[in-house]
């Protein structure tokens, strides 16, 4: 059956097509080179812990094309396969770091969610007047600690650790850590419980639970994906945090990132062993940042869109 | 009285005796920690047995705090539970700021090296005099104007970046994923990965990049002005994302109708964006650039790993040049006079930007 086209595209039709398909092309070419941009130093450094010096002089980039890959950066950090089994001093010193980031930054980020949740929703809810601040006074109170760059708390704590012997120890740089992160705990949570109604607590009460109760098992339960967002958020911050962790530690509670920083200083790096260092100390945080994105962009989406 | 927004009657009995109980260990507790104090201070003069730090006191401070907390409820009763949803986090700041803020305003004005045996010594306004005539100091502060100024050219890379997120494309979830990624690596290992690594002179791939594009001797960390840009691109790497994300969501917070009905009344695509999309995404912007700014503050891990300051102190943000004044001399005297400059130079600015912004943000119409 044979048909005669009835309709045709118009000439303005067609050239808009074509406008459509170039607009396509540079939106996806911005989009894909600043994907580049985004992962190339994360693939790079990646690709250059199974280097050898040589690859390195050559600027060999892709692996089993221009150079074949070793586990000689991994072998010096004692985490390769054929040195995972043995004993390792620099791998024992690794793993401490490694601890010692993860109980800081875990204990830090509980620690400000904990005390920012309960502040936060408080301030949702109930008029307060401690001394002459009333809640607005209070809110600011908090968020004002975010202008407050670390270099001003830095010495006063390092001299006032050294005296109550918290120097060099985790619990210090816990309470700093949650201090820089409360801001940012208590900015995401009030916005999510100012947006859970009221109505619940109220029912939760006529119902006979107390205040606290209806707060831990009706509102927590609701506020819950906030809460996570902000836990996220500050373990990202207190994981990566460098400065107060190089000024008040010296030899045992040490983060990572101060390990990896007091390699860079030595002259005639070891490229393939400071970046398996460095991919050791980033991976955590990556499968985090992919794994649960979502959380991420959910807590700094709070904060700004009122 | 302004009114509780979840409104409780309460029928609290709050018998005297109990009322007396909950000041007896407010009181009780706040005088054991005055003795403790009292004690370690006359310890520190020889008077009596000394203890080997000021644990004591923190213990007693502690131990203080909860009393003082347990207490709210005692003497208040319903009112009381809820002001210990507050109680706690504004102690904790409390504690954690001003205490040290006096403190290190004290040390301000004194001369104080940590490793030398005279301790403290008050010197008056000698810091301020110091700081005065400390060109590298003022080289920082100026440094860090222009490290703030570069939050706009970043602002930019971001609303157009979170634009593009924002349009009809495939794959979205692939390139929001791919563009955080910055903003979860630790500035030490950027310093590392992009400072150290992919801008080294000769193996770097950037370098490659730059001899294959025909200059010779590429050297980013040799003079001034391209070792403070290479700064700033490592710093706008990271917090790019950042606030490409708050300015996403606040596009995403636009209802489509207003643009729709813009483009129905015939605004072209680049009116419909200057004259709707923009306006109402003032607020989140200015949102995000002040945090935006608030970080840029605190840049040093970046500094202190790559170039520590040099060459000549070129790229030195001030907490990095104060960091670099504890490390060489640990003089604690001097450096947090000067970061008590810094924090009053930061007051008055972000004072006037509030005011401004609060100019801008008032709306046209």
């Amino acid at each position: 059956m044979s048909q005669t086209q009835i309709f045709h595209d118009h000439e303005a039709d067609r050239g808009h097509r074509v406008k459509w398909y170039a607009k396509r092309v540079v939106i996806y070419t911005i989009l894909l080179t600043w994907a580049f941009i985004c992962l190339f130093p994360i693939y790079w450094t990646i690709t250059t812990s199974f280097k050898l010096a040589p690859d390195v002089m050559q600027g060999n980039m892709i692996p089993f094309v221009d150079y074949t890959p070793e586990w000689r950066g991994w072998r010096s950090l004692g985490l390769s396969p054929d040195t995972i089994g043995e004993y390792s001093t620099v791998r024992a010193e690794f793993m401490k770091r490694f601890l010692n980031s993860i109980i800081v930054a875990l204990s830090a980020s509980t620690l400000a969610v904990v005390l920012g949740s309960l502040a936060a929703y408080g301030l949702s809810r109930f008029e307060y007047r401690l001394g002459f601040m009333r809640n607005d006074d209070i809110s600011f109170f908090f968020l004002s600690q975010l202008i407050l760059p670390p270099v001003v708390l830095a010495l006063p704590f390092l001299v006032l650790y050294r005296e109550i012997d918290l120097l060099d120890s985790r619990i210090g740089l816990i309470l700093l850590y949650t201090l820089t992160v409360l801001p940012i705990v208590i900015w995401i949570m009030r916005d999510q419980f100012s947006s859970i109604p009221v109505e619940l607590e109220e029912a939760a009460l006529v119902d006979g639970l107390s205040i606290w109760g209806a707060f831990l098992t009706i509102i927590m339960p609701i506020a819950l994906p906030g809460m996570v967002a902000a836990f996220i958020l500050s373990l990202v911050l207190t994981w990566n945090e460098y400065f107060f962790a190089a000024l008040l530690t010296s030899t045992d509670a040490t983060t990572l990132p101060v390990m990896v920083a007091s390699q860079t200083g030595s002259q005639g790096i070891n490229w393939w062993s400071m970046a398996a260092l460095s991919t050791a100390a980033i991976l955590p945080l990556v499968v985090i940042g992919i794994v649960l994105e979502r959380y991420i962009i959910k807590g700094m989406a709070a904060g700004a869109v009122k | 009285m302004s009114q509780d927004r979840l409104y409780v009657v309460t029928n609290d009995q709050i018998t005297p005796g109990r009322a007396r109980a909950g000041q007896v260990m407010v009181w009780g507790s706040f005088a054991i920690l005055v003795l403790v104090a009292a004690w370690q201070v006359l310890g520190g003069y020889e008077v009596v047995t000394d203890f080997a730090n000021w644990r004591p006191t923190l213990y007693a401070y502690l131990f203080f705090v909860t009393c003082y907390c347990i207490s709210l409820v005692v003497r208040y009763g319903e009112q009381g539970k809820r002001r210990l949803f507050v109680v706690p986090a504004t102690i904790f700041v409390l504690s954690m700021v001003f205490f040290p803020l006096i403190f290190g305003l004290t040390i301000a004005f004194s001369d104080w090296n940590l490793s030398a045996v005279n301790g403290q010594q008050f010197n008056g306004f000698d810091n301020i005099r110091q700081m005065w005539h400390d060109d590298f100091y003022w080289n920082a502060l100026t440094n860090m104007v222009w490290y703030t100024l570069a939050i706009l050219v970043e602002y930019a890379i971001a609303l157009g970046l979170a634009l593009l997120l924002n349009s009809q494309i495939r794959a979205r979830k692939f390139f929001r994923v791919a563009f955080l990624l910055p903003l979860m690596l630790s500035p030490v290992a950027v310093s590392w990965m992009v400072g150290k690594s992919m801008l080294e002179a000769r193996f770097g791939p950037v370098a490659r990049l730059a001899r294959s594009l025909g200059i010779d001797n590429p050297s980013f960390f040799g003079d001034a002005e391209t070792a403070r840009a290479m700064i700033m691109i490592m710093d706008a790497w990271t917090f790019i994302p950042f606030m490409m994300i708050m300015l996403l969501a606040g596009l995403q917070a636009i209802p489509k109708d207003i643009q729709e009905a813009a483009r129905v009344d015939g605004a072209n695509p680049w009116q419909n964006f200057w004259e709707v999309t923009f306006p109402l995404m003032l607020p989140v912007s200015i949102t995000a650039i002040m945090i935006r700014i608030i970080f840029k503050l605190k840049l040093a891990d970046i500094i202190i790993n790559v170039t520590s300051g040099g060459p000549g102190g070129a790229t030195d943000s001030v907490t990095s040049f104060i960091f670099r004044e504890y490390r060489d001399r640990s003089n604690v005297g001097y450096g947090t006079m000067l970061a008590m400059v810094y924090l009053v130079f930061i007051i008055i600015g972000f004072t006037l930007f509030m005011k401004l912004a609060a100019r801008w943000m008032r709306p046209k119409y």
